[in-house]
C-alpha cells in the first residue's frame, strides 16, 4: 500500500465493513476487530493512521468503537463515510439490546432469570475490572499518572463528586501536570 | 407520560461524560436512571448493563434497552440518538482540527493529561458496577475468576459471561 489512507473506498463498502464488525465483535475489544479489518484485511488505512485515530478517539468523549468509526470513516470518505461507519457499527448491537429491553420487561423478574443475571453481572464485573487494568497498562506513564488515576476514582467513588465536576477539575490539573516543558525536554 | 424530552436530555448529558469509554459515565448513569428518574432499580440496571457486555459493537448499547424500557421503540431510538449523536459530531469536528494541530505544543499535554483521568473515571465506573453486582461472596469469586482468566489468557469474554449465566442459574436459584 502506497498511501496511508486508501482513496478508492465507497460509502457502501464502508457501511458493510463496519456493519460486519458491529455484528461480530462479541465480548468487547472492538478495537482489535477494527484493526484486523481496516488495517490487515481491507488495507484501507496503515497502522500509524490507526494508532493516531485511536489516540484522538480516546481523548475525546464518546466510546472507542464509535469514535474510531467516525475518525476512520471521515478519513476514507468524509462526513458520509463517518456516518456510514458509525451507523454500521451501532446497528446490530442496538437492535439486539432493544430486543433485550423487551425481553427484560417481560421476563426480568422471574426468579430463574434473576439468578442467571446475578451470575452475568458478577462475570461482567470481572470483565470490566480486567479492561480497566488493560487500559491502564497502555495509558499510564509514571507514578504521577497513577496518582491522577487514584485521585479521580476516589473523588467519584469515595467522595461522590459529580463525574462532570471531577472530569473538569482533574482533567485541567492533569493537563497542567503534562504541560509542555521548555524546548528540548518535550521533543519526540 | 411523555418521558422523551427527559430521556434525550439525560442521555445527551451522559454521552459527554464518556471519556475513556462508556464505563466512565456509569456512576452518573446509575445516579440519573436509578436515583433521579426511577426508570430502573439498581439491580435492573446492573443486570441490563451486564447483558450488554455480551452484545457486539459499542459496549454501551444498554442505553437502547433503557430507552425501550421507559418509552418503547421510539424511546429506544431517541435514547440511542441522544447518546451517540453529540459525541459523533464532536469527534468529527475535533478529529479534523486535531490533525491540523499536530505541531501545537499543548496537543500532547491534553492527550497525556486526559489519559490518567479517563482511566480513573473508568475505574470509578467499575467500582460502582461492583457495588451493585457483587452482593455476596459467591459473586465476588465469579468476578475474580473472570478477572484473572482475562488477564492471563486470550479467551473471548462473551464465553465467560455466558458461563456466569450458567453458574448463576445453579448457584443463585434459591436466592429469591
Amino acid at each position: 500500500m502506497s498511501s496511508p489512507v486508501a482513496e478508492d473506498v465507497t460509502v457502501p463498502q464502508i457501511f458493510r465493513a463496519f456493519l460486519l464488525i458491529g455484528a461480530t465483535s462479541f465480548g468487547g475489544g472492538v478495537v482489535a476487530y477494527l484493526r484486523s479489518s481496516l488495517v490487515e484485511k481491507h488495507r484501507w488505512i496503515d497502522d500509524r493512521t490507526f494508532v493516531e485515530c485511536l489516540a484522538i478517539g480516546q481523548t475525546l468523549p464518546g466510546l472507542n468503537a464509535t469514535n474510531m468509526s467516525v475518525l476512520v470513516g471521515d478519513r476514507l470518505r468524509g462526513a458520509a463515510g463517518a456516518a456510514a461507519a458509525v451507523i454500521g457499527m451501532c446497528l446490530p448491537g442496538a437492535l439486539l439490546m432493544f430486543a433485550a429491553g423487551v425481553a427484560f420487561g417481560i421476563h426480568g423478574n422471574r426468579s430463574v432469570v434473576v439468578a442467571m443475571l446475578h451470575g452475568v453481572a458478577a462475570a461482567a464485573t470481572g470483565l470490566v475490572f480486567a479492561l480497566t487494568v488493560q487500559i491502564a497498562k497502555k495509558a499510564l506513564a509514571g507514578a504521577g499518572d497513577l496518582l491522577f488515576v487514584l485521585g479521580t476514582a476516589a473523588a467519584v467513588s469515595l467522595f461522590h463528586f459529580k463525574v462532570l465536576h471531577v472530569l473538569l477539575v482533574a482533567g485541567a490539573l492533569s493537563i497542567w501536570w503534562h504541560r509542555p516543558r521548555a524546548a528540548g525536554t518535550a521533543s519526540e | 407520560m411523555n418521558e422523551l424530552p427527559t430521556l434525550v436530555r439525560v442521555f445527551a448529558y451522559l454521552s459527554l461524560l464518556t471519556i475513556g469509554g462508556g464505563m466512565a459515565a456509569y456512576p452518573a448513569l446509575e445516579h440519573e436512571v436509578v436515583d433521579v428518574h426511577h426508570w430502573l432499580t439498581q439491580q435492573g440496571l446492573v443486570h441490563l448493563y451486564s447483558v450488554g457486555q455480551m452484545a457486539p459493537g459499542p459496549n454501551m448499547m444498554v442505553v437502547a434497552s433503557i430507552g425501550e424500557h421507559v418509552a418503547g421503540p421510539v424511546g429506544s431510538l431517541a435514547v440511542v440518538l441522544a447518546f451517540f449523536l453529540p459525541t459523533v459530531l464532536i469527534t468529527l469536528a475535533v478529529g479534523r482540527l486535531w490533525v491540523k494541530l499536530e505541531r501545537w505544543r499543548w496537543r500532547n499535554a491534553i492527550q497525556g493529561g486526559l489519559a490518567p483521568v479517563s482511566v480513573g473515571l473508568v475505574l470509578a465506573g467499575a467500582i460502582t458496577l461492583a457495588k451493585g453486582a457483587l452482593l455476596d461472596w459467591f459473586a465476588v469469586v465469579i468476578a475474580i475468576v473472570v478477572f484473572l482468566a482475562l488477564l492471563r489468557s486470550r479467551i473471548n469474554p462473551a464465553y465467560l459471561i455466558l458461563g456466569g449465566a450458567v453458574i448463576g442459574f445453579f448457584a443463585f436459584k434459591g436466592m429469591n
